[in-house]
């Protein structure tokens, strides 16, 4: 196949958009680390360095507050990149009153009903079964809302996964399977989770059309997802992809010891294939942006990044007293000890 | 009034309720084609067809799952579970997912799902297939959780399930399907969440039950009454949300009381009733609060043993005589 110049396919403002976005989301997350550090995040919390080309391709591909977007716990790009008030989503992580959740989710729990996105799960594997449901509610309903249903690898092997992709592929449900496989769950290796690590073809035994791509290149990301999310919609049926991309950082803000599953040396060598230095290069290499411009974006998103984060840290935490509420919809449990 | 059945009030609200409204489907495994393994959804295929009776693999968590995607934007499913033993596959999907969403969205997404279908003993389906589930669930701050013991409240409660916002799991105790009855000729009938009934009016115990225990009590009151005791039959019908005023004013009226139900005896919904008892009527008591349960076995085949484990008429009466006397 002759190779495409992927830059030509995106606009300048487009690249620049990429660009900006990618930057943000590292930004955003070297942040959550920091905080956590000191201590004003709690928990357990994940974030997406190194993974940034992944989200920002697919997200270009869908139409936001129209289609679905359901995800693990390593959740804060999605609604970030979706438009969801970022001092709402750094005020969740931190457990205050002006979180997206109220404060009652956290870091692993973000949701943002009215833009569709739809969380923010901790059960590994779980909540790929919701996103078939979001898929099926779309197909029953008649309307051509395409779900983005990203997983990890270590995900890719639990019972609920398989018991879905046979029922988007017996039903046509319009759902992609993102599986981001960056190698690891948690501390443990694909070669020692998965007994075909060739996760792309999980979704051949159901007829799920399926593939392997590169997630380290947001142009390519970006075309790919276009392609996918297109044929999805105007077919009506399901897909699996499994994007190759890698952690940069611990699982969690709590994984302190990375030699205890891979070696400095390979993540030196993923780390030559950052997305951000991979399109920095490409828009050098191109003329699309100076490197002065790089750098003022880079300061312009770190000021607004520490922006965000002074505004959700002056968030109050939740009153007591709401512990009570949003149980039901409707009424309040029994209340006391 | 219409003469109906248990098992065919419960067809009739899902009918009804599916006619009503597009966003009312019923999911689970043979419920369409082959009609439904107790025949509660007979007749839904050939008239709504498979795309709102969804006949699903054997995949009880992902199909509940897919349920609670589907509720989440709105729609309204009705899961079947074949028997409720087999919930216990989709206790993932209900307690950590279904139970929580709303909660842990800070109340942005709610789940308007019904869970139903037969649970409890039926005959000599034996240790896998004869759990009363409803105690875990009943456990759990997020569901609602009703057992409903008459005709009518199958019928009605059902209705209200389907409206209602929040997931709900409805336990039909299959000795209940044949039982018969009377429901109104009112589509929009319905019986509120958390209100006990008295069932029985009485002055000298309280019998406090759910599901097909509360129409062992009945018969309890009547063997009572025919030795000069005058029995109380408080059906409870909804464990969360749990009316316990009515619960507690029928204890302050007849100073004792009896909890009948049909799951294990240990850690029971009718541990949490009687603890109740015991805290908040514990001055108006004139004995402990005692409970019959079943057996703490799992449920054997043989009709003997199987008779043996679940609480009949014998059991709650043997109880009473030798704990009050
Ligand atoms: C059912 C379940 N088991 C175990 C865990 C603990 N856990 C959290 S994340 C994780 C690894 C998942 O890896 P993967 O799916 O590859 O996603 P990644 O973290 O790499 O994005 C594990 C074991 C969990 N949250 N849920
Ligand atoms: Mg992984």
């Amino acid at each position: 196949m002759a190779q495409v110049d992927l830059t030509s396919l995106e606009s300048p403002a487009k690249l620049e958009e990429f660009y900006r976005q990618m930057v943000f989301i590292r930004h955003f997350e070297e942040r959550c680390n920091v905080a956590y550090r000191q201590g004003l995040i709690g928990g357990y919390m994940h974030t997406y360095i190194g993974m940034e080309a992944t989200g920002v391709g697919f997200h270009h591909a869908i139409k936001v507050g129209w289609d679905y977007v359901i995800t693990a716990y390593r959740d804060h790009p999605q609604p970030l990149l979706m438009g969801s008030d970022p001092v709402a989503v750094m005020a969740e992580i931190m457990g205050r009153k002006g979180g997206l959740s109220k404060g009652k989710g956290g870091s692993m729990h973000i949701y943002d009903k009215e833009r569709n996105f739809f969380g923010g799960w901790g059960i590994v594997g779980g909540h790929t079964a919701l996103g078939g449901g979001l898929a099926f509610a779309a197909k029953y309903r008649g309307e051509d809302r395409v779900t983005l249903c990203y997983l990890g690898d270590g995900a890719a092997n639990a019972g609920v996964f398989f018991e879905t992709l046979n029922m988007a592929g017996l039903w046509d449900l319009p759902c992609i399977f993102i599986i981001e496989n960056n190698e690891f769950a948690m501390g443990t290796r694909l070669e020692y989770h998965a007994a075909d690590t060739e996760l792309w073809k999980r979704g051949l035994p159901f007829g799920i059309e399926s593939e392997r791509i590169d997630g380290m290149d947001v142009l390519q990301v970006a075309a790919d997802a276009r392609r996918i999310v297109d044929k999805v919609r105007k077919e009506g049926k399901p897909y699996l992809v499994e994007v190759m991309n890698y952690r940069f950082v611990g699982h969690g803000a709590a994984d302190n010891d990375r030699q205890l599953y891979r070696t400095k040396e390979e993540e030196e060598q993923a780390m030559r294939r950052d997305p951000i230095a991979l399109l920095e290069k490409i828009l050098l290499d191109r003329n699309v942006m100076t490197r002065e411009k790089m750098e003022a974006i880079e300061a312009e998103t770190e000021a607004r990044v520490d922006e965000i984060y002074e505004k959700a840290k002056a968030s109050p935490f939740p009153d007591p007293h709401e512990v009570y509420d949003d149980l039901y919809t409707d009424l309040g449990p029994e209340r006391g000890h | 009034m219409i003469e109906t059945t248990f098992r065919d009030a419960i067809h009739r609200c899902i009918d009804e309720e599916m006619e009503r409204n597009p966003d009312v489907f019923v999911i689970g495994e043979d419920i369409g084609r082959y009609e439904g393994t107790f025949k509660v959804t007979k007749g839904l295929w050939p008239k709504y067809g498979e795309k709102r009776v969804v006949d699903t693999p054997i995949v009880e968590p992902g199909f509940t799952g897919i349920a609670i995607g589907a509720a989440m934007t709105g729609l309204r499913p009705i899961v079947e579970m074949m028997t409720m033993s087999f919930s216990i596959l989709a206790l993932d999907q209900i307690i950590n997912h279904a139970a929580k969403i709303h909660y842990m969205t800070g109340g942005q997404v709610s789940v308007p799902m019904v869970v139903r279908g037969p649970g409890g003993a039926a005959k000599q389906l034996s240790a896998q297939h004869s759990h009363s589930l409803e105690g875990w669930y009943a456990h759990v701050p997020g569901l609602k959780v009703v057992a409903p013991a008459t005709v009518q409240d199958a019928y009605g409660m059902l209705k209200t399930a389907v409206w209602d916002d929040n997931p709900v799991i409805f336990t039909e105790n299959p000795g209940l399907y044949t039982l018969k009855g009377t429901i109104p000729d009112d589509k929009d009938f319905t019986v509120p969440f958390g209100k006990a009934q008295i069932l029985r009016e009485g002055s000298d115990l309280s019998l406090v039950g759910y599901s097909r225990m509360t129409q062992v009590n009945l018969a309890v009151a009547e063997k009572l009454a025919e030795k000069g005791l005058s029995a109380e039959v408080v059906d409870v019908r909804s464990l969360l949300p749990l009316d316990t005023e009515t619960i507690y004013a029928s204890v302050r009226k007849t100073h004792r009381a009896v909890v009948v139900y049909e799951d294990w005896r240990s850690g029971g919904f009718g541990a949490e009733i009687a603890a109740r008892i015991g805290e908040d009527c514990f001055d108006d008591l004139d004995s402990p609060v005692l409970r019959v349960g079943g057996l703490n076995v799992p449920m054997p085949y043989a009709r003997v043993l199987e008779l043996e484990c679940i609480p009949d008429v014998d059991d709650v009466l043997a109880t009473i005589e030798r704990k009050l006397g």
